[in-house]
Parts: structure tokens; sequence; C-alpha cells
């Protein structure tokens, strides 16, 4: 990691605007479009002005039509440009699925290497705003199952920078989930100047040796507040902050679950057919002889959709009370 | 419902199988996948699962009896699972408790829970089941710290550490070898044994030596090895060149892939059967075994192919994980003896097969070459037992000779 220029305080999406900043400046390749990135300036104000200083071929408002957004980005990275693609709320993005799995992930297969598809699919995800049926979603799991697709899922300001700038030099198809929820709630260190983070890699966010827990988004802050206070009773919790969804880091997994034996999921998707399906098939298949409790996914619950109602985000949410009774029980097991 | 018991075929040509060990007595609950026989075939011990969850009613053959695959060896009276519950199973209630529970050390303490391991195994996780084969630890004797009493992986732990270590049982290794006492022969050491005294008594063996100039066959060697690595995993040594030589000199002279074969009782007629495939076994010492894994139709793989396929025995045997299809059908032997310095060998013929050739230690030697000059190069001897039974000196000379040649024709380049 080259840092030239001295770290500061961001939240999540000051660190996407100027990422994003730094890019468009960097790299006369690089396009911007959406549903009102331009004169708008994005919903959370991301690229606010960036029209008035990269101009409107290089900063594209687009209609209301997801799937013509991610086919035109496909179409601009075949042939040479850096397209960065918003889909203002992930809620929005089905009607893409066509270009984003069928197209922009099976181009290099496709094209036997002639042609790669260096894309980024930016969207916030995630709930817990009140965001209700359309604003709420996590996609994570609809897209995973793809080969060819690159999903990350960042929840800290340095990561943030770290792999969305690894997503941009990516010559593959990268989908970015921004969790909206730690827009604005969620600060940290950001190292100043260019720097990457690989890609596929997950970090240990908390050592210890009790129990693993593995999350991303959101739930890894609520996951380090639970397990600081398990720390305060006496249970030794380790947090894996999974960052990148696919490719998987299955070692770190691993590494963590054969130290603790015991592994715990938390996500804000549905467990069925979640990450956490993924995840655990992978431990047991990996490290079955290693484990002392049977694998647990703490998920949400399998209901259409979160709803508006407190009550009804409540029930769909976990929260970091649930995440520590949730580890307290692995523990104790 | 009573369920009889056969004996499983553990590989695809194997027809018979022996009884080691009775893992259980009759009258021992037994869960449907726990094991409760260990089979032996030639030098593969496997513990064989139950197929149901239920009682043993009975054995039906002793411990060392060999019989052949499909032979009912056990009848288990199978139970539905919800029904094996020790109140209810006169079989479990009249179990004897285990003798050794109040001698356990953590018994002592009195850590000491009811029931028998078996019903103490019941329940554990899978690291428990692990750390307390490893550790030889009996789970029924701990006393468990987790939820409801379960014994948790580190309460294995914690009782290994306090426990007195146990001799090796000794199956197929050594342990530890301690001075003025017996090693019980068993397992793989003494079907080594059994093997090389018939070898060595009923096969003649006759023994010769050539010198080979391997240089340039090491020289293509150190060119590949990076590569190769860092394409398979595996390390590129010259084993895989020695052995394609080998298969070559096999093909010229079909009399050493062959096997004298005694008066059978089906056609009483003695003779040599010349083998069809080329199957080239690999001897590998461990620390308290010898396994001889066997690269399979050796005569159809490039020099590229026999590295991989004896990459992976090699591998698998270090890891004690080679299937007893891996060391069957052998027709001629190599070992590279040389890898710990050895300069010349005698080698004892792998029993029904023509010889066994060795790969000795690689010296730099001043050589005289043909044109009277004095060059450095890497000399090798390869050292030849054969059963004199089925060939003579005068075909195993030339069989020799021939791979002599071939050994120095190879390199200093080509394609793997």
């Amino acid at each position: 990691m080259a840092v030239s220029a001295s770290s500061k305080v961001m939240n999540n999406v000051e660190t996407v605007r100027e990422t994003l900043y730094e890019a468009m400046k960097n790299d006369d390749r690089t396009v911007i479009l959406g549903e009102d990135v331009g004169d708008r300036g994005n919903v959370f104000l991301i690229t606010k002005d960036f029209v008035k200083e990269f101009g409107p071929e290089r900063v594209i408002d687009t209609p209301i039509a997801e799937a013509s957004i991610v086919g035109i980005a496909v179409g601009m990275a075949m042939e040479g440009l850096r397209p960065i693609a918003e889909i203002q709320f992930a809620d929005f993005i089905y009607p893409a699925f066509n270009q984003i799995v069928g197209e922009a992930a099976k181009t290099r297969y496709r094209s036997n290497g002639e042609y790669t598809c260096p894309l980024v699919i930016r969207t916030p995800y995630g709930g817990g705003v009140r965001g209700a049926l359309s604003h709420s979603v996590s996609i994570e799991a609809l897209f995973y199952h793809v080969p060819g697709l690159k999903i990350v899922a960042p929840a800290f300001p340095a990561d943030v920078k770290g792999l969305l700038n690894a997503a941009i030099d990516d010559p593959d198809p990268v989908l970015f989930l921004e969790h909206k929820k730690t827009y604005r709630l969620i600060k940290g260190e950001v190292p100043g100047g260019h720097y990457t983070i690989p890609l596929g890699k997950a970090d240990v966010k908390k050592a210890g040796t009790q129990l693993t827990v593995v999350s991303y988004g959101l739930y890894v802050h609520w996951a380090l507040e639970a397990a600081n206070q398990l720390e305060t009773e006496g249970i030794s919790v380790e947090v894996v902050d999974l960052r990148s969804i696919r490719p998987m880091d299955r070692g770190t997994i691993l590494e963590s679950v054969r130290k603790t034996r015991k592994l715990l999921i938390v996500h804000e998707d549905n467990k069925f057919g979640g990450v956490g399906a993924e995840i655990s098939a992978m431990v047991a298949e990996e490290a079955l002889f290693d484990l002392d409790a049977p694998i647990r996914r703490h998920c949400a619950p399998d209901v259409p959709a979160m709803g508006y109602a407190l009550p009804l985000e409540e029930e769909y949410m976990s929260s970091p009370g649930e995440m520590a009774e949730a580890m307290r029980e692995m523990a104790r097991f | 419902m009573a369920t009889t018991i056969t004996m499983p075929q553990l590989g695809e040509t194997v027809t018979e199988g022996t009884v080691e060990r009775w893992l259980k007595k009759p009258g021992d609950a037994i869960d449907k996948y726990e094991a409760f026989v260990e089979v032996s075939t030639d030098k593969v011990n496997s513990e064989v699962p139950s197929p149901v969850t239920g009682t043993i009613r009975d054995f039906l053959i002793a411990e060392g009896t060999t019989v052949a695959t499909g032979t009912p060896i056990a009848i288990i009276d199978e139970v539905a699972a919800a029904s094996v519950n020790a109140n209810a199973e006169p079989a479990a209630a009249s179990a004897p408790a285990p003798a050794s529970t109040n001698s356990h050390p953590a018994a002592k303490r009195g850590l000491v829970q009811t029931g028998t391991p078996e019903q103490a195994l019941r329940g554990a996780s899978p690291a428990v089941r692990r750390l307390a084969r490893e550790h030889q630890i009996d789970v029924s004797a701990i006393r468990g710290t987790g939820a409801n009493g379960r014994v948790t992986a580190e309460d294995v732990l914690a009782a290994s550490r306090t426990a007195p270590a146990r001799p090796a049982s000794g199956t197929s290794t050594y342990g530890e070898p301690v001075p003025g006492t017996l090693i019980p022969l068993a397992g793989a050491r003494r079907i080594i044994a059994e093997r090389m005294v018939e070898s060595k008594h009923a096969a003649p063996h006759a023994w010769s030596m050539v010198e080979a100039d391997v240089t340039n066959a090491w020289k293509w060697r150190t060119r590949e090895k990076d590569d190769f690595e860092r394409e398979t995993g595996y390390k590129l040594t010259l084993l895989p060149f020695f052995i394609r030589a080998v298969v070559e000199s096999l093909g010229a002279f079909p009399l050493m892939n062959a096997r004298f074969a005694a008066p059978s009782a089906s056609s009483g007629q003695a003779g040599i059967y010349v083998e069809k495939d080329v199957n080239i076994g690999i001897a590998i010492g461990l620390a308290t075994n010898l396994v001889v894994p066997v690269v399979k139709h050796a005569d159809k793989l490039s020099i590229k192919g026999i590295a991989i396929a004896s990459g992976e025995l090699i591998d698998r045997a270090r890891r004690n994980k080679l299937s007893a299809d891996d060391l069957q059908g052998g027709t001629f032997t190599v070992n590279n003896n040389g890898a710990n310095g050895s300069y010349a060998s005698a080698p004892i013929i792998n029993a029904g097969q023509a010889g066994i050739v060795t790969m000795e230690a690689i010296v730099k030697k001043p050589i005289v070459t043909e044109d009277d000059a004095i060059a450095i190069r890497h000399m090798m001897n390869v050292c030849l037992s054969l059963d004199h039974r089925v060939v003579d000196g005068y075909v195993a000379s030339r069989f020799l000779a021939d791979l002599k040649r071939r050994l120095e024709a190879m390199g200093p380049a080509g394609a793997l």
C-alpha cells in the first residue's frame, strides 16, 4: 500500500465520493453513468458537482432503465473505457440481471479472452433505515452463484477506498455493494494517496479464540460490538470481515475455524441459500473434524421483504444484542 | 431385524480380507457408520463402519481369519434409531461397564460420567471424536464442561495434558522403540516380514549392476524442475525419467515384465506368465513401514505423466492415504535407493515379479571419455535383482545395457 498523503477520518459515503473523484481525475477512460448521477449529483450526493468538472460525456444521467445502464456500460468496458455504473438502489437492479449475469460475467469466457469487461457496478443495499420493501434489500445471494462476477461488500471506510480502487482496476466486472446504513454511521481513518486492497481477501477485524463469527457489511460492526461486550464476560470471539463475497477467502475462514472450532455466520440477507450457506458447506467439507459445535447461521427470516413498520423492520434485522446472545449460546455449547 | 454384514471389497481388485481386530463385542450397541471391525488387505488396514444402527448379535469368524469378499462376518440386530436407549435395550443394560473407567486418571479426579465409551461418543462433536482418537482419550471418563455436560474439544485436550502417555498399540507402526522391549509383530510390519521371506526363499535372486552417465538427464531435469513444480505442485526428481527408461527397456525385453507362476490348483501347470500391462511399483520407505504404490500403465505415460502420477502416490504415501488399489497390480519395481546416499544395493524382488531395479546415488566423477579426454560427469549405478527362474543372466544383462543406453540418451533437452 503506497501511502503518499496523510490519512484522514471520513465516513463511508465521503470515502466513496473521494475515491470516485480520484478515479475520474486520474484516468480519462473513467465514466460514471446512472440515474441522477449528473445534475442531481446522486441521491446521496456522492457525485455532486462531478458533471461540472468532468462534463456530461463522462458523468452521464441515464433514463430510469437499469438494463440499459448496465448494457451500455458493458459495451463501453469492452471497447476500452472504464465505466462505473450506478444502480440507484440495489432493489432496482433486477431489470439489469440479464446484462450482469448473461453478458458482463461471461464476456471474457465467451470471447476466449479476446475481450474483458472492466466494469464496476456500484449500488447501495441493505436495511435498517426504514426503507421498506424497495429500499432495503440485500442482493448478494442472487449474484454470488455466478462465476465470472466478483462481489465486494466492505464495511469500513479504509476498506471501501482500497476495494473500490481494486474494483476499478480489475479487468473483469465487479459488483460493489455499499451498505446504505453505514454511509454516514461509520467513520474511520482512511489512508491518503492511491492504494488497493486485493479482491477476495477477508480481514480478521478482531482476534479471538473460542468462536469465529463471519460477516460482512453493516453486521460486521454489530458483530464487533457484540464481541467486545462478550470480551468483558470472558468469552473470546474472533470476527472475520469477509469484505469480498466472491472470490471468497476460504483460507482465512478455515484458519480461524480450525483455531476456534466453532462457527457463527451472521448476515442481513435471508438465511435460505444465502452467503452463509456457502460458507457453512465449505467449512463442513474442509474442516468437519475441527468442528466442536454445529455451524450456526444467524440471518434474516425467510419472508419476502423488510416491512416498513418499525417492529417488522426490527424483527427482520438482527441487533448487537441478538448477536451477543447467539455468540453466548455457541460459546457455552 | 437382523442384518448380515459381509466382508467388504476394499478396492476394485481386492478379493479377500482379513479380520484384524473386532472393535466391538457381541451385545454391544452400535451406531450406523460407527466402526466395528478392522480389516486388512495386502498392506492397507481399514476400519469398517456399520451400515445400520443396532446391537451386535454375533461375530461369524475369528480375528486373524481371511475370507473372500462377500462372506458373512457378523450379524447385527437392527433397531429403529429412536429406541436405542440404555434403559430400553436389554443388551445395552447388560453390557459390562468398562473396567478401565475406574483406573483412568480422570476418574480419580471424580470426573466420571456414567455410560460406556460408545454411549459417550454419541453426540460427541467431530472435533471431540478426532481429538479423542488422536490422544487415545476415553471420552466417557471426562466430565464435560459444555452445555448439559457435553464433553468439548477443550475438555479432551485438557484430559490429554494430564493423562499419561499410552504405549502405541502398533497395528502398523513400531511406536517408540524402547531398548530391552519386544515390539509385537503386527499389521503391515508382519506382512512385510512374511513377504520378504517368501520372496527370498521362493525366488533365486541374481544380481547385477551397471554404471550410467546421467549428466544430460540431470541437466534436463534441472532445467524443467521449477516450471514443473509451479505447474503441478510436485517436485521433479530423476525418478520419472528413470521409470520412463525402465518401461521402454521392459518393452524391449518383455521377459523382464513377467512372473514365475507356480502350479495352480485349477490347471496344475507351472510357467512364466508374461504380463499384459506395465505397472511400475515405487518402493517408498516410511519411518516404520514400506509401501510400494503402483504407477499403472506406466508405458502409456510421458515422463511428465509419470512424474505427476508418482508425485501423487508419494504424497499420498507420506500422508498415509494410499488406497488398496494404489498398491495393487505392480509388474516390476523401481527403488530410488540413492536418495539416501546408497551407492549400490541388492534389493529383494517384490514377490510375483521378475525383477527390481534401483537408482543409486548420483555422484560427480572424473570419467575417461571415448576420445580419451577426462570429463566430470554425473554417474549413477543401477542395480538389478532378478528371479533366476524367470530369466537368465543373458537377458538380464542385455536388459541392463539397454536401460543404461536409454538413460544416457536422455536430455539435455526435449519435451517432458
